[in-house]
Parts: C-alpha cells; structure tokens; sequence
C-alpha cells in the first residue's frame, strides 16, 4: 500500500498510540509470595513489541501526510525512557498518564482499557493504533477491549495500513499467509501485528538530546476499578513435561551425539 | 439455557479451522459437565455446507447474510451477539485466531460476561467455570475462576485434540435468521493469497528453524551453514519475520505456516504457543535453546540446553565430517 497525501481541506488526523510495558522474558520470571501474580518488584519492564511495531506504523502514517501522532504510556516503569525514545523516533506529543489511583496491573486489560478510553476522548483521538497483543493477555486483548468501550470499529492483527480520506485501509493477516483487505471507517482502534517496515533505531544519543530539550506531558486520569470479573486462584510455572531428552556436554560432544541420533533414525544424515 | 456451551466455528473457503474441531470435542465435555447441550455457531454469506460438517454438537445454528460473507469484524460481532444474548449459553469458545481476537473480547463487552484469552485448559468445578491461560510466551499459566456463571473463553489451536470434535454424525442444522442490524462501519474488499515462495515449506522433510535466540541479522549465517550442510531450507518463528530478517514464507506458527516434517531442529526458539502450533506435530524435534526452562523442551524429543553460537557450530562440523 503506497502513503497517501491527504487532499487539500481535509482535517489533519490525530492517531493516538497507547504504548505498554510489559516484562522482557529473556529474564527469569518469578511469582509473588500469595501466587496470584507474577513478582513485580523483580522485573525488568520493556516496551511490548507489537506497540513497538504499532508505533512504527503510527510513524509511516505521519510521514505520508496523515497528521501528528501522540504516544501514550502509565506514569511509573520505564514510562519516561519509552516516552522519550517515541519523542527521538518522530512523536509529536509524549504524554504520561497519572491514575488517581493503583494503576492496573498487567493482568486487568479491563481497567487498563476503561483508563485509555477516558484518555482517547480527552485527547479526541481519530484514530488509535497498538499492539495486537501482549504477553499479558489474561482478559481480552487491549485494542478490542478499548474499542468495544469506545463503540468504535477495530480490526486486530494487521500488518500494514493505509489512510483514505476518513477511513483507514488495512491488511488483516490470517494463518498460512493468507491476508484479508478491508477498510474501516474512523475513528477506529487497528491492532498492529506488524508495521510494514521493521521498527526503527533511535540512536541513544538522539534520546539524550531529547531528553535534556523536551519535556513529557502528564494528563490526570481516573483510576477505573477491576469490571474483568476473573478471580485469579494461582499464577505458576507449568511443569516442563520433561518430553526431550536432553543431551549434555562439550559442543563437540553434544554434536557427536545429535549427528549419530539422527543418523540412527535415518534423518538427514 | 444457561449450562449450554457454544462454539463459534471459523472457516474460509469452504474449509474449516482446526481449532474449531478442537473446540467442539471440548465443548461436548464442558456440555455435559454443565449438565447443558453443545451448539455450535456458523457465520457466513454460505454458511450451511459448513454447518453440515459440524455433527458432534447438538445441534448446529447457522446464519447466512451477504454482510457475511468476508470477515468484517463489526458485522460478524452484531451477528454473533446477537446470537449469544438470545440463547444466553453459559460458555462460549472462539478460537484465539485472528478472527477470534476481533471477536471474543467483543462479544464479552457486549454480552457483559468475562472473557479469557490463551486459554490451553479449561474445567467445571461444582458449576464454576475454571480455565487455565498460558501468559507470557507459554513461561507462566494462570488459572482463574468466573463470575457469574458465564464466560467467553479464548481457545488456543492446539490445546485440545481434533479427533473428539470430528463426527460423520449428520449434523442437527438449524438455520437462524440475522439480527436486524448488520450495518457496519467496517467493509470487507478482497482476501489476499500469499505469493508463490521460492521454497513451500510444508514439504520439506528437514528444516532447520531459527528465533529470537539468534539475537543479530548477521548471525543467521551460523544457522544457514547448518541447513546448507543438511541440504534443506531455513525456516523461522514470528519474530525473525517482522523484523525483516526472514522472509513471510518461511515463517512457522500461528500465523506462518503448520509444517510436519521428519526432523525439526528448532534454534534459538523459546516455543510460545504460537509457534509450537505451527511444528508440534513433526515427527522429531531438536531443540537447541540456552535456557533449560524454555517451553520449547516440552514438545521437543531432544534438547540441547546450550549456547546456540557454541553448538550450532560444531553441529554443522560433525554433519559436514559425515556427509563428506
């Protein structure tokens, strides 16, 4: 899908892109004392990879012309380090957003959603983009939750957009590679899977930069009470079904041994 | 009414989703759990010939529009909750697909029942509803009970066997006429066939498939000289894709291709659900991943808890040294 200039006249769009932290799983998760939650004070938050992604559209979507692009994230984390790579990468507006209250855990995307709705109208999106998914789906997937609380259109998994006057065009991705296009009137919540290019570089210098120049706005925001209605009984660490035999020692000696196991078997070798 | 269980069946082009052969055996479990009856839900502008498919449940509504025809998400969510509040089932299963995403938290809103999403287990304990979600790439599961009696749940492919679903039984049709109001602010235009691949991947009978682990675009070298010396092609999961590092043919998962071939040396793959459901059913598989914990030695026949930049290596040596 090529970019699109919008017409003469015609209104500048404001695209909204709530940002979300979430654990990186490169490291060793561990579970709170009570077992209903992962230990919080022991991980190490990241940006979600497909808001990462969500972001890079938002971007695309600017550079053809669409209008500004707002990034929005909960105050506490890492919220000032991705608000301000998001300023380095071309945002227009970086806002933090303070809950009255508890901020909702990972695992409320109910209340995480009621919270980005009330901030979506106050800052009269036209179009919202995000994650398709995080790794902290427990209750619905964010963009269509959102949307359902907005009463507006959504369309999940998406791997590229395109905006057509007061519509968005996109590409809904399916299994075995198979895409489906539609077009979906705004204002809109579109679940990114994937931007149409790989999400770019801010380099850390360019964050210092802008770090030092510009400075984030905070918007006030209700803190919404849990409406998810799940009771978590316990969080855990499945059992490893210990299926795979698992081979030790040198490299070399490991190789020795998966080449004559497959060898043994007849595959490949 | 309310101990019955519904399963909304996907299907494209006349064929229908595993997963939802997977959910209605499932669902015949939870019925009967329920002390309820197993429906079974076809949305579509031809929706019949694929209701005819679905004889293990108790009965099979269907619902035919042209609003139906392509998946438009908001014309398809009006028409299935529309459904759902007449016949008030007591669980819902939607397959957690791209159509499943668009459609269960949706259908939750609407109907003011909870939803939950990754589900790989689910029970009835003295009339509860208990289900098992599988968070944070397969590395962490929680297990929640429901409020209220009533829940959409979002089932992964996989989780649960097809063959319990699947039934030569003539299906009890019944078609259902649509909600009033279909009116949508989304419009379907056109389905998009993925391009003919330099490789098809699903016929190979060796593949050597790389992730996350491989940390740098650069570093695929050390895996492609593997596969070189194995003679076969190099596949990937999600990540490597949308990063642009592997083309969108040769991706292994959820949204990439289902691949059984004989032998499956998956490299620095951790196994998040939504790739094991794309290789889980290959008939050996080699994992190489450094951390012993990594769900993908669940599925794996042999692992190897290791370094991929240290192994793969010596791997692509020992193969080399035999194959001359």
């Amino acid at each position: 899908m090529n970019g699109n200039e919008p017409s003469p006249g015609e209104t500048l769009m404001n695209i909204v892109v709530p940002l979300q932290q979430t654990p990186d799983l490169v490291e060793e998760l561990e579970i709170n004392a009570d077992g209903t939650d992962i230990d919080r004070d022991a991980v190490t938050l990241q940006l979600s990879e497909w808001d990462g992604q969500a972001l890079e559209e938002a971007l695309l979507l600017k550079e053809a012309g669409a209008g500004s692009v707002t990034a929005v994230t909960i105050d506490g984390g890492e919220a000032d380090a991705i608000l301000f790579t998001a300023l380095a990468k071309g945002v227009d507006r970086a806002v933090k957003l303070k809950p009255s209250g508890d901020a909702p855990t990972g695992l409320d995307h109910h209340a995480l959603a009621r919270l980005l709705a009330a901030a979506v109208a106050q800052l009269g999106a036209d179009l919202v983009l995000t994650g398709v998914q995080s790794v902290e789906d427990l209750d619905g997937q964010l963009p269509v939750l959102l949307a359902a609380m907005l009463g507006w259109p959504h369309v999940s998994v998406v791997t590229g957009t395109e905006l057509r006057g007061g519509a968005i065009a996109v590409k809904q991705e399916y299994s075995g590679g198979v895409m489906a296009e539609l077009e979906a009137r705004l204002p809109a919540v579109i679940g990114i899977q994937a931007a149409r290019q790989a999400p770019r570089y801010a380099p850390v210098s360019k964050v210092r930069q802008i770090q030092k120049t510009a400075k984030l706005e905070e918007m006030p925001v209700e803190a919404p009470s849990g409406e998810a209605g799940l009771k978590i009984r316990r969080v855990f660490k499945p059992e490893i079904a210990g299926r795979a035999e698992i081979l030790e020692g040198e490299p070399a000696e490991i190789a020795a041994k998966l080449v004559s196991l497959l060898k043994d078997r007849g595959l490949a070798i | 009414m309310a101990a019955d269980v519904a399963v909304v069946v996907e299907h494209l082009n006349g064929t229908i989703a595993e997963v939802s052969f997977e959910m209605l055996g499932q669902g015949k479990r939870l019925a009967a759990a329920l002390g309820g009856k197993l429906r079974a839900i076809v949305l579509g502008r031809d929706a019949r010939a694929a209701a005819e498919a679905c004889g293990t449940a108790d009965a099979v509504l269907y619902v035919e529009h042209e609003a139906l025809g392509g998946f438009d998400p908001e014309a398809h969510g009006k028409a299935l909750a529309a459904l759902c509040a007449e016949s008030a089932p007591a669980v819902v299963l939607v397959g957690n697909s791209s159509k499943g995403m668009d459609l269960a938290p949706d259908l939750a809103v609407a109907l003011g029942v909870p939803v939950v999403t990754n589900v790989g287990a689910v029970a009835i304990e003295g009339g509860t509803i208990v289900a098992t979600s599988r968070l944070y790439g397969g590395k962490i599961h929680a297990e929640v009970q429901v409020a209220g009696g009533r829940a959409v749940l979002s089932v992964l492919a996989g989780a649960f066997p097809a063959e319990a679903g699947k039934s030569d039984r003539p299906a009890a049709v019944e078609g259902v006429a649509p909600p009033a109001d279909l009116a949508s602010r989304i419009a379907f235009q056109r389905l998009i066939e993925p391009e003919a691949a330099d490789v098809d991947i699903t016929k190979e009978d060796v593949l050597v498939s790389v992730g996350r682990g491989i940390q740098d675009k650069d570093n695929l070298e050390i895996v492609q000289e593997l596969a070189d010396a194995l003679g076969c092609p190099l596949s990937a999961s999600r990540p490597l894709v949308d990063l642009g590092w592997m083309p969108k043919s040769r991706q292994v998962g959820k949204s990439g291709v289902t691949v059984k071939p004989k032998l499956y040396i998956a490299i620095g793959i951790s196994g998040a659900p939504e790739h094991v459901q794309g290789m889980k059913d290959a008939a050996t598989i080699v994992a190489i991943n450094s951390d012993p914990k990594a769900p993908i030695f669940d599925v794996a026949h042999y692992g190897v808890a290791a370094d991929l930049f240290d192994v793969v290596p010596a791997l692509t040596e020992k193969v080399r040294e035999l194959k001359g």
